[in-house]
């Protein structure tokens, strides 16, 4: 009984992970139509970052958080604002190639600044440790993950349904010309959209920084994956499917690397094709 | 001189260039040379998914990875033969991309984008994982390149790389051959409709379904037969054929080709390589460098290296039209 509830705690809090790139992802394809390859770079770069300033400027964890994330944002605005508004009316081929681009460029820049090899980050002198759940230790940082990751939801659900702001994005989101004739600034409401989405992807990766251990140029690509597939099973744009399919995902490798280690990395896969071939729109998303 | 003629002589002219390779060149230029034939046959099959039927598939590295394992295990198993070992490579190929396309092409465009990505991960977990069977993690090693022998009594060595440069040729011309003809048969123009408009495809009596899934089943045997080549120039499988970032090369390669013709895949593969095997020579950096190269061609030239030229040619030949 208690190891299948660490195995769920466990699994809870890599699906936070996942939720945390997988919400800005689905955002972003929600509001501007395009599945950005190059989030699980901004997901390395929030890591990178972080890091950096959790090392070398001698600050603390949570200035780490809150200024890497922000250095990332330029990157996303540099993305957004230069390069990916020119091909949103292209074929879908040409979007995907284009964010695939700069996950070659900034896995690349990653290496030339960091060094190739595996970086480890400083352990943290509080959240560190672990307590005691049903005789067994569980780490103090999990579960913290565990509690951002629907503060995190809830932020975004307050600000999408009760601002301002958020209704003009949605408005955007589901008619662009209409929002557009009705005086909303849609180049710059995309703009900004996707820099948000980046700075999320960002924070994925500086939550990450003392729970993967080690930071390797290639983590985004991985994350992205597992981002990718928890989107297309919640539904592309349906942020509540994203936050479910991350919340399954999670638990279920959590419970195939425990019980089938063989086939952990199947399981997830073996689970979107199945949710794709029952209900090609995924489990929350308008039906097409 | 006529389009026709002119294409003719251009292909002459490369297939005699190729021929004289290994007579002329160096030992690492054969080596450039076969690796830019095998992308050359897996790109110019994955277009006519991409390029000639509009589907966007990330998951074509599971078939090339099964043309590896297929001949690997097939010669550890039943019979070294080569020959027989690519026939195995790209039966397994063409049956696990019928298992893969029944499934995917039930959608289009980015829904089935991600259900290949999604198969083609299954198969590199399965190859990862299966230790027993594909050797894990550590892929499978130690193929071996028999003699080929023909008709009973005759036997050609293909051991050394000058020798099996030639059988790597003779796929290759096959391949480009074949494709050629695919794409002016009334198959392969019913794909450029559907590429353009599916629904007018279907009414006009197109069964578009069908159709989808006999161009993902051929592209996917020329990935295997791209992949049981490899194992055999390489001598080994290794599961990162089947991971999606070997499966975008065939993309990015046509993507920097050009997607419209024919040649522009092969072209797009001899950049792909020339910049993969010889930048990073002067410069560690080359996956910046083609990054950058992607982002220009997305952004101003969207008809990839062969589209632009060709485009400049018509220009010079008849100024007045274009």
């Amino acid at each position: 009984m208690q190891s299948y509830v660490h195995v769920i705690l466990a699994g809870l809090s890599s699906g936070m992970f996942i939720w945390l790139v997988a919400s800005g992802l689905t955002l972003i394809f929600g509001v501007l139509g395009v599945l950005n390859f190059a989030h699980g770079s901004f997901y390395m770069l929030g890591a990178y970052c972080s890091f950096t300033v959790l090392k070398y400027l001698g600050a603390g964890f949570w200035t780490g958080l809150l200024l890497g994330p922000l250095a990332v944002c330029v990157a996303g605005f540099v993305v957004e604002r230069f390069f990916l508004r020119h091909v949103y009316r292209l074929a879908l081929p040409y979007q995907l190639l284009l964010t695939f681009a700069f996950v070659l460029i900034f896995d690349n820049l990653v290496k030339i600044v960091w060094g190739g090899g595996a970086l480890s980050p400083p352990s943290l002198s509080f959240l560190g440790g672990s307590v005691p759940i049903l005789g067994r230790n569980f780490p103090v940082y999990n579960l913290f993950i565990i509690a951002v990751g629907p503060a995190v939801a809830l932020l975004l659900w307050a600000l999408l349904e009760k601002t301002w702001y958020g209704r003009i994005v949605r408005a955007s989101s589901s008619d662009r010309e209409m929002a557009a004739s009705l005086g909303v600034r849609v180049p710059a409401l995309f703009t900004g959209v996707f820099v948000f989405g980046t700075w999320l992807g960002a924070l994925g990766g500086g939550l990450a920084v003392p729970y993967v251990g080690l930071l390797t140029p290639g983590m985004g690509e991985t994350i992205i994956i597992e981002a990718f597939i928890v989107a297309v099973i919640g539904g592309l744009g349906s942020l509540k499917g994203a936050f479910v399919g991350a919340l399954v995902i999670g638990v279920l490798s959590a419970f195939g690397t425990r019980f089938f280690p063989a086939f952990d990395m199947a399981l997830t896969f073996i689970l979107m094709g199945g949710v794709l071939l029952w209900r090609p729109q995924g489990l929350f998303g308008a039906t097409q | 001189m006529k389009a026709e003629t002119r294409n003719a002589a251009a292909a002459a002219a490369v297939l005699l260039a190729l021929c004289a390779v290994p007579f002329l060149a160096g030992k690492f230029t054969i080596y450039l040379a076969m690796r830019i034939m095998l992308l050359g046959i897996f790109a110019v099959g994955y277009n006519l998914l991409l390029g000639r039927t509009g589907l966007l598939s990330f998951g074509h590295g599971a078939f090339y990875a099964a043309g590896a394992y297929g001949l690997g295990l097939f010669g550890v198993h039943v019979s070294t033969h080569p020959l027989l070992g690519v026939a195995a490579g790209v039966v397994t190929a063409v049956l696990l991309a019928l298992l893969v396309g029944t499934l995917c092409v039930r959608h289009t465009e980015i829904y089935f984008a991600m259900l290949t990505l999604a198969c083609g991960m299954m198969a590199f977990s399965f190859f990862w994982n299966a230790r027993e069977i594909t050797g894990g993690d550590d892929g499978l090693i130690g193929i071996l390149r028999a003699p080929v022998s023909l008709f009973g009594g005759i036997k050609m060595p293909i051991g050394k790389d000058g020798q099996f440069y030639f059988f790597v040729l003779f796929f290759f011309v096959l391949s480009v051959w074949a494709v050629h003809r695919i794409r002016q048969s009334p198959f392969g123009l019913a794909l450029a409709g559907i590429r353009e408009n599916a629904r007018r495809s279907e009414f006009a009596g197109v069964p578009v379904r069908r159709y989808r899934l006999a161009v993902f089943v051929l592209s996917g045997a020329f990935a295997g037969l791209a992949g049981s080549l490899e194992a055999l120039l390489e001598s080994n499988a290794r599961p990162f054929m089947a991971h999606w970032t070997h499966s975008a090369e065939p993309v990015l390669v046509s993507l920097l080709g050009g997607m419209s013709s024919l040649a522009g895949p092969l072209v797009g593969g001899a950049i792909f390589v020339g910049m993969r095997e010889i930048v990073p020579r002067s410069t560690e950096n080359w996956m910046l460098w083609f990054g950058i190269v992607l982002l220009v061609i997305i952004l101003g030239f969207r008809g990839g290296v062969v589209g632009t030229l060709s485009a400049l040619f018509r220009k010079a030949v008849a100024p007045g039209e274009g």
